[in-house]
């Protein structure tokens, strides 16, 4: 582990921040996110149902496999289409 | 590694004569009675007394060890005698042996201690928390690469930036007698308070070696005084960052390129300190482009703009002996200046010709009709300097002709004159518009042999008091 010292003047906190989670769902785009584990699409499918029902757009993404981070390609067309996504983790 | 409450104790290394010879002193001492032996290079030194082997140098470092040979004494865990080197006498009172290296003579000089080394105490120091360096650590993950979390951070001016671990800072501090914990003042656009230590760290994220920290210093504090307005030079649509202009001797000390390529890329030290002085700007102040950076363009000299100016081939005063500096000494100039106007004249044989076409290509700066203009830095090449060298011409006559000739008729900088609507009615009809304040115009001399090809460093709209002014600076070592 490698530890530096701070080159900023320190007004920030040194880890960094997460987004904000919205408050709410209403008018966003949200993309659902299977990353390929057993019966993700079983719980993704039933979300799907329930936001659309809901009035929302929704998007479905998978990934080609659990085994490896996303494919850059996938992140940035997850990013450049919706405003949050629900991921199905574990089986 | 346990130190004796009482007894004898001896740092030792290898690679020093005088602790070798001094082997059969310590068999004869070790037979005697209570000696503890250290080595701190070699596992198998010295192979006639039994010794540990000090690996880690946190014996030495505890007991503070400068020079080997140190032989010690302890009384109750508490250190009260210590020799260093072979001093015959002083061995002889120490251990109360009368007869101690009686082959031996009287006086050794010791060698320095391997865990002062350089490289070697940083790590040392670090490790048992010792720095006094004050800034906020970060840990990165084990599998986070540096160099990208580095950039995630966004502590990057774009190009990769060397991670400030606390040894490479603390080395950095080498290069300044000057308290780590000095503030020099508040960097904006945040009004950060400025230590040493925090340009340290920036210097070494620039790629910068311990002796380039008091030209960065300096240029910092430069920066950061009143009349340079660096909070505007910051914020400004317009092209400027601050361009740092080195004299004195510190130069050549630590191997500025003043020669061929002066404004160019491939010098380590032209190009570190001028990026060192933007990443403080960046990292300390927060000035960040598309932020409170608002310049529409920029220019490439915002990533480092560092020139030396080239004083031994010149004729005339260096910037720095025209602004006040004490020759012998060091100094930097910052000026808020843009990019490069190449002012490419071959065929000129006389100052009044070369002086002209200086003065026609000054008037273009930012506009052929926008006067008064912004101050210009301009960077006289050897070919060009040797014109007015020839002829006499000292630089107050080079400046006084240039503030003359760079005027234009009043009605050619009318708006709507030449068929452009830029323009200015602020001389009357009949009268010379002047392009330059007083003091507007900076001249040094830098540059490769063969060339006619001298230079413009446009100056900011801004220029002078409304704005920022030149600052110079002396550099404290």
């Amino acid at each position: 582990m490698t530890t530096i010292l701070d080159p900023t003047g320190e007004r920030s906190v040194a880890a960094r921040p997460r987004l904000a989670r919205p408050e709410r769902l209403e008018g966003l785009k949200v993309g659902l996110l299977d990353i390929a584990k057993t019966k993700g699409d079983i719980f993704l499918d039933r979300i799907e149902q329930r936001l659309t029902e809901s009035g929302l757009e929704v998007k479905r993404y998978a990934k080609p496999t659990n085994t490896r981070p996303a494919p850059t390609p996938l992140y940035q067309q997850i990013a450049t289409e919706v405003d949050v996504v629900i991921e199905a983790l574990s089986d | 590694m346990n130190l004796p409450e009482n007894g004898l104790v001896a740092v030792v290394k290898r690679d020093c004569e005088t602790c070798g010879m001094t082997e059969p002193v310590l068999a004869a001492l070790a037979e005697a009675g209570s000696l503890t032996v250290f080595t701190q290079d070699d596992p198998a030194f010295p192979e006639s007394v039994a010794h540990e082997y000090d690996a880690s140098l946190d014996v030495s470092h505890a007991l503070k060890i400068e020079v080997v040979p140190t032989l010690l004494r302890r009384e109750g865990g508490r250190e009260v005698a210590r020799t260093y080197g072979w001093n015959k006498a002083e061995w002889r009172e120490l251990t109360g042996v009368a007869t101690l290296g009686e082959d031996l003579p009287n006086l050794r000089p010791g060698c320095g201690a391997k865990n002062i080394e350089p490289g070697i105490i940083e790590d040392l120091l670090v490790r048992h928390g010792e720095t006094g360096l004050k800034s906020r650590r970060i840990d990165f993950g084990a599998q986070e690469d540096e160099i990208e979390a580095l950039f995630d951070r966004g502590w990057s001016d774009g190009l990769p930036v060397v991670p400030p671990t606390e040894a490479r800072v603390l080395r950095m501090l080498d290069g300044t007698t000057r308290d780590p914990q000095e503030v020099i003042g508040k960097v904006p656009s945040d009004l950060a308070d400025c230590t040493i230590e925090k340009i340290a760290i920036n210097a070494v994220m620039a790629g910068c070696k311990p002796e380039y920290l008091p030209v960065v210093i300096a240029a910092v504090e430069a920066v950061l005084e009143e009349p340079f307005a660096m909070h505007g030079v910051l914020a400004t649509t317009m092209f400027v960052g601050p361009v740092v202009i080195v004299n004195g001797p510190i130069r050549r000390a630590i191997g500025m390129n003043a020669k061929g390529n002066a404004l160019g890329q491939g010098f380590r030290a032209n190009n570190t300190i001028g990026r060192a002085l933007q990443l403080v700007i960046r990292n300390v102040g927060g000035g960040r482009p598309q932020e409170v950076d608002r310049a529409t363009l920029g220019n490439p000299g915002k990533l480092s703009y560092c020139i030396a100016e080239d004083e031994e081939g010149s004729c005339w005063d260096s910037l720095a002996a025209e602004r006040g500096i004490a020759d012998g000494k060091s100094a930097v100039t910052v000026f808020a200046g843009f990019g490069l106007q190449g002012i490419v004249d071959q065929k000129s044989r006389t100052p009044e010709s070369l002086a002209q076409s200086f003065a026609e290509c000054l008037k273009t700066l930012h506009h052929p009709k926008i006067y008064p203009g912004a101050d210009a830095l301009v960077v006289v090449c050897p070919e060009h300097e040797r014109t007015f060298r020839d002829a006499g011409w000292s630089k107050a006559r080079l400046y006084e002709e240039l503030y003359g000739r760079a005027q234009r008729p009043a009605e050619e900088v009318m708006p709507g004159a030449g068929g452009i609507a830029e323009g200015t009615s602020a001389f009357p009809a009949g009268s010379m518009a002047r392009k330059f304040r007083d003091g507007g115009l900076m001249i040094v001399r830098a540059g490769g042999g063969a060339g006619m090809f001298s230079g413009i460093i446009g100056g900011w709209s801004a220029s002078g008091e409304k704005g920022s002014s030149p600052v110079t600076k002396e550099i404290s070592l």
